[in-house]
C-alpha cells in the first residue's frame, strides 16, 4: 500500500477525522485569534508608536472605496487576468502532462523546456513580455498563464506516472484497449495529483498578478497599490492587501471543496 | 482429452543493466479442462511471470503458452485474472466496478446491471453494491474483485496469490466459497500461493517450482476428494500429502547448470 500512501492529500484531511465539537472549538479559536490581533493592531497604531493607519481609517476607507465603485472594479479587472491565465494554463498543462506521462516521445521533447522554465520566475519574463507584448492586457495574462501552466503541468505528469500498474493490467484483462484504460484508469486515478497542481498554480497565478500590475497596469489591486504608495495613501494600501488576501483564500476553499468531492473514493490512512 | 491451457518451454528473460536475468526456464505444464491447479514455490521463482504470460500481461522470450491450442497473444475475455492487491477502481463503486468489462463487452445498461447484481449476490455484496471500495474490509474488496472477474464469464481463472493478504478466517472462508464455485461451473483455475496448506486444500494438482533460475520442479497429485472439508484439512492422507509439497518446497535442490 506504500503507493496509497505517496498520494497527495489535502490539508483537512486530518481535520475530518475530529469532530464538530471540535471544529466548533477551533472556529472559535479562529475568531478569538483574529480579534485579538486587531486589538493589538489597534493599540500599537493608536498610541502612535508605528505610523501604521488605525483599523477604523482602513474600514473607514473600504466603506469609501466600496461606495465609489473603485474597489469592485480593480477586484474584477485583477480577477479576470487570473481567471484568464489560470483557465488557459491549466487548460493546457492537462493534455500535455497526460501526453508527457503515456508516451516517452513526448517526455522526451517536452522535459528539457519544461525543466529550463521552472526555474525562471514569471515574474522574470514580464520584461521581455511587454516588449513583445505592449503593455495592455496579452502580456500580464500571458506571465499568469506560464505560472500556472508549470504548476499544474508537473503535477499532471506526476499523476499519469504513479497510476498504478496493476490496475491498468486490471483493466487490460477485462478487455480494455489503450483509450479505455486511459479514459477509464488513468485519467481519474490522477485526478487527485492534478487537483493539487491546479490548486498550486491558482496561488501562482494570484501571486503573479499582483506583482505583473504593479509593474504595468491602469488598473487592478496591483495597480490600486502602485498608485497609493505614490501618495502615501496607507489605508487604500491595507485594503487592497486585505482584498487579495481574502480573494485568494476563497478561491482556494472553493479549489478545495471541488477537490473533495472529486477525490472522496481516496483511502485517506 | 485435449488440455486447456498448455505451457510449452515458455522462457522468460528481464533485460537489466549489464545483461538480463533468466526469470522463467523452460517451464512446461498442461492444465485440463475445469481442473483446479495451483503453483507454490519460494519467491522470485518465476510463478507470477508464468501467469501473467498466461494472462497475455507478458511476452514470452521463447516457447509458447495456447488456450485451446490458439497461442496467447494478449489478454482476452476467456481469461479472468485475480490480483493479490484486489487492483479494484476506487473511484467506482462495487456495482461499477462489476460492470467495468461488461461495459467494455458493450453489454447494454440494463443487462450489465442484471449480470452485475447476479454476481454481486453471489460473492455475498449484496448490501455493499453502491458502496466505495474504501469502505470494505479486505476479504470484502476481493469478493468484488472475484464478482468483476466472473462478471465477464472466463473460462479460466488466473489467480495471483488472491488470499495472501488477508487473515486466517476470511482466507479459509473465501477458499470455500471459491470451491464451491468452482465445482458447480467448472472453470479451470490457475491459483499461485505461497501457502502450502492452501495449495493441497484447494487442488486437483499442486505444481511446485524452484527459484534461480525458476522452473518447474515437481507435480504433485492431490488424489482427496471434493468437496473439500474440515475433516479433510485434518486428515492423515491431507497431511502426507502436504508433506510431500513442504519438502519439495523447502528442500530443493541447487539448480543444475546447463548449456
Ligand atoms: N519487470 C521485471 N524486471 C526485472 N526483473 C523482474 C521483473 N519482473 C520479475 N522480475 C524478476 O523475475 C523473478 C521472478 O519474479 P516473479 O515471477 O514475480 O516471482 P514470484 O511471483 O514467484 O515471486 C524475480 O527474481 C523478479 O525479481
Ligand atoms: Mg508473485
Amino acid at each position: 500500500m506504500s503507493a496509497a500512501s505517496a498520494k497527495p492529500r489535502t490539508a483537512s484531511s486530518g481535520k475530518a477525522e475530529r469532530g464538530p465539537a471540535m471544529d466548533f472549538a477551533s472556529l472559535g479559536l479562529n475568531i478569538v485569534g483574529v480579534a485579538a490581533g486587531v486589538a493589538i493592531w489597534w493599540a500599537l497604531t493608536g498610541s502612535g508608536v508605528v505610523g501604521l493607519p488605525r483599523p477604523p481609517e482602513v474600514l473607514a476607507r473600504f466603506i469609501e472605496l466600496l461606495g465609489s465603485g473603485q474597489l469592485l472594479r480593480d477586484t474584477v479587472a485583477s480577477l479576470a487576468r487570473v481567471l484568464t491565465g489560470f483557465l488557459l494554463g491549466v487548460l493546457l498543462a492537462i493534455p500535455v502532462g497526460f501526453a508527457m506521462g503515456w508516451y516517452k516521445v513526448a517526455r522526451a521533447l517536452v522535459e528539457p523546456y519544461l525543466q529550463f522554465f521552472r526555474m525562471i520566475p514569471p515574474l522574470a519574463i514580464i520584461p521581455l513580455a511587454i516588449v513583445t507584448m505592449g503593455i495592455e492586457e496579452t502580456p500580464k495574462i500571458f506571465v499568469i498563464f506560464l505560472a500556472s501552466f508549470l504548476a499544474s503541468v508537473v503535477a499532471t505528469y506526476q499523476g499519469v506516472i504513479s497510476v498504478d500498474r496493476t490496475m491498468i493490467n486490471a483493466a487490460r484483462v477485462l478487455g480494455a484497449k489503450d483509450f479505455t484504460i486511459f479514459r477509464r484508469v488513468v485519467v481519474p486515478a490522477s485526478t487527485p495529483f492534478i487537483l493539487v497542481g491546479v490548486r498550486i498554480g491558482l496561488g501562482s497565478a494570484w501571486a503573479t498578478v499582483v506583482a505583473a500590475e504593479l509593474i504595468a497596469a491602469q488598473s487592478g489591486l496591483g495597480y490600486r497599490m502602485q498608485q497609493a504608495q505614490l501618495y502615501y495613501d496607507l489605508p487604500t494600501i491595507f485594503v487592497s492587501l486585505f482584498a487579495i488576501g481574502i480573494l485568494g483564500l476563497v478561491m482556494d476553499r472553493m479549489l478545495q471543496a471541488v477537490e473533495r468531492r472529486l477525490t472522496i473514493w481516496q483511502e485517506r490512512i | 482429452m485435449t488440455p486447456k491451457i498448455v505451457f510449452d518451454n515458455v522462457t522468460r528473460r528481464f533485460d537489466l543493466k549489464g545483461g538480463s536475468f533468466l526469470a522463467l526456464d523452460r517451464f512446461s505444464l498442461d492444465v485440463a479442462d475445469g481442473e483446479f491447479v495451483t503453483v507454490v514455490g519460494p519467491s522470485g521463482c518465476g510463478k507470477s511471470t508464468a501467469l501473467n504470460i498466461a494472462a497475455g500481461l507478458l511476452k514470452a522470450s521463447g516457447g509458447e503458452v495456447t488456450v485451446d491450442g490458439k497461442p496467447v497473444e494478449g489478454p482476452g475475455p476467456e481469461r479472468g485474472m485475480i490480483f493479490q492487491q484486489y487492483a479494484l477502481f476506487p473511484w467506482l463503486s462495487v456495482r461499477d466496478n462489476v460492470e467495468f468489462g461488461l461495459r467494455i463487452k458493450g453489454e447494454p445498461p440494463a443487462r450489465r446491471r442484471e449480470i452485475a447484481e447476479r454476481f454481486i449476490d453471489l460473492v455475498g455484496l449484496g448490501q455493499f453494491a453502491d458502496a466505495l471500495p474504501k469502505t470494505l474490509s479486505g476479504g470484502m474488496k476481493q469478493r468484488c474483485a472475484i464478482a468483476r472477474a466472473y462478471a465477464v464469464d472466463p473460462v479460466i481463472l488466473l489467480m495471483d496469490e488472491p488470499f495472501g493478504a488477508l487473515d486466517a478466517l476470511t482466507r479459509v472462508q473465501l477458499q470455500d466459497q471459491l470451491l464451491e464455485t468452482w465445482s458447480r461451473e467448472r472453470r479451470t483455475v490457475m491459483f499461485i500461493t505461497h501457502d502450502v496448506d492452501e495449495a493441497v486444500y484447494l487442488a486437483n494438482r499442486v505444481v511446485v517450482m524452484a527459484a534461480g533460475p525458476g522452473r518447474l520442479q515437481e507435480i504433485i497429485e492431490v488424489d482427496l476428494p471434493y468437496p473439500r472439508t474440515e475433516e479433510i484439512r485434518l486428515s492423515p492422507e491431507f497431511t502426507a500429502i502436504r508433506n510431500r509439497v513442504w519438502h519439495a518446497v523447502y528442500h530443493q535442490q541447487p539448480a543444475q547448470s546447463h548449456g
